[in-house]
């Protein structure tokens, strides 16, 4: 390591944020996999059965071609993905400096097809934007989370936050209530994990099909009974920025899966 | 000593336009609710079913003598031998509303309509069991005695 690298990694060291009343340490971070069982440990593992990579294969293929009235590929302006979209995902949500506040990475990309080749927007969860983001996710495998990390998202981050300790819903309960304080236990004969949205967009088998961070949310919401905020609401952007700052410095997993 | 529960909330207004269901009012007597909120006892048999029906949420935490199902919780307490440990009054309470023993509990409120945020559209002003819904699991629960 240079020696502009190790002072790079001292400055992040100290401006990692510092850990808040019930937040998991970092040596105590567990992704879902580590929840799961061997069978589907072994599909994520094999890229020849884990089902989210023929997601990223039609991500690949979409990534070329053109759309749009300007005419143009995301591939025309952002070239290999191999190189331009590497640790992309594992920084998002990010702030959008035109619109004032983060934006999804499903976002960003119906804001690249909108402003740069005047395409209508791909709609929540459908095949086309799932397979665009889990081709452009699949690129940060194996890096390490940094959302959160810029300083115009720390209101947002503590909007997520406050989100995510809320009881609510008819069974008046708060995220921090399962994922942080019994991830060691069992709902219904199923581990609760500690929610870190490592391998987003992520192939459910419950689901039968690749789904997005908020469709996720949105489930959780509904489980306790509340009323699941839209897709693209600003209160499920932050809670999913305030995840992935939660999560910092796990390894992405994209496509994973879980049962 | 004896506190009145005013629970009648049938007047108040929601934000979302709809109208809070009007409870059944019920005596707290010590830590306990004596009387059933229906003024009649439960069928332990159709609260045993209702324990095991996922949408009650019970065995989603909580496991007990139920050989049948494997899918248990471990969030809360075996439910086995739950009659030896509390009263049939204590257990209606401990239903009713759980949050008055430990703030901190994540067992919920089941017959409760205020207070909360964000319910479901279709869910709000609704307590999440019915008054014979709790007779009916409370009838049960004082028959699991070790």
């Amino acid at each position: 390591m240079s020696v502009a690298r190790t002072i790079i990694a001292a400055m992040l060291l100290v401006a990692a944020p510092a850990l808040l009343a019930g937040e998991i340490p970092q040596d105590a971070r567990h992704s879902g996999y580590s929840f799961m069982g061997p069978d589907t440990r072994a599909m994520q593992d094999d890229d020849t059965s884990n089902p989210g990579m023929l997601f990223v294969l039609d991500g690949e293929a979409l990534w070329k071609t053109r759309s749009g009235s300007a005419g143009r590929a995301c591939a025309d302006c952002h070239g290999d993905a191999r190189e331009s979209m590497k640790g992309v995902a594992a920084r998002y949500p990010a702030f959008d400096k035109a619109l004032g506040r983060p934006v999804t990475l499903d976002q960003r990309i119906n804001l690249c097809r909108a402003n740069h080749q005047q395409a209508t927007p791909l709609s929540h969860e459908s095949r086309d934007l799932l397979a665009l983001s889990a081709f452009v996710a699949h690129q940060s495998r194996g890096v390490a989370i940094t959302a959160g990390d810029d300083p115009q998202l720390k209101p947002f981050v503590e909007q997520g936050r406050a989100l995510f300790v809320q009881r609510q819903g008819q069974l008046n309960l708060a995220c921090t209530n399962c994922h942080d304080d019994n991830y060691d236990k069992h709902l219904a004969g199923a581990p609760v994990t500690q929610g870190q949205p490592t391998g987003y967009p992520l192939y459910r088998l419950e689901w039968q099909t690749l789904g997005s961070l908020e469709r996720r949310l949105r489930s959780c919401m509904s489980g306790v009974r509340a009323q699941a905020f839209d897709y693209g609401a600003p209160e499920l952007v932050a809670l999913e920025l305030y995840l992935m700052a939660r999560a910092r410095g796990m390894p992405m997993e994209s496509p994973a899966v879980r049962p | 000593m004896i506190h009145i529960a005013a629970l009648i909330a049938a007047s108040l207004a929601l934000t979302d336009g709809t109208r809070a269901q009007a409870l059944v009012s019920y005596n707290i007597v010590g830590d306990g609710i004596p009387e059933s909120l229906t003024g009649a006892p439960g069928d332990a048999a159709r609260g045993r079913a209702l324990v095991l029906d996922r949408s009650t949420t019970c065995i989603l935490c909580h496991s007990g003598p139920f050989p049948e199902t494997r899918f248990q919780g471990d969030l809360a307490p075996d439910l086995t031998g739950a009659g030896n440990r509390w009263s049939t009054s204590q257990l209606r309470l401990r239903l009713v509303d759980a949050s008055r023993f430990n703030r901190e509990t994540i067992m919920p409120s089941y017959y409760r309509n205020d207070g909360l945020v964000r319910v479901g559209r279709n869910l709000a002003g609704k307590p999440i069991l019915s008054p014979s819904q709790i007779e009916d699991i409370v009838a049960y629960l004082a028959t699991l005695r070790d």
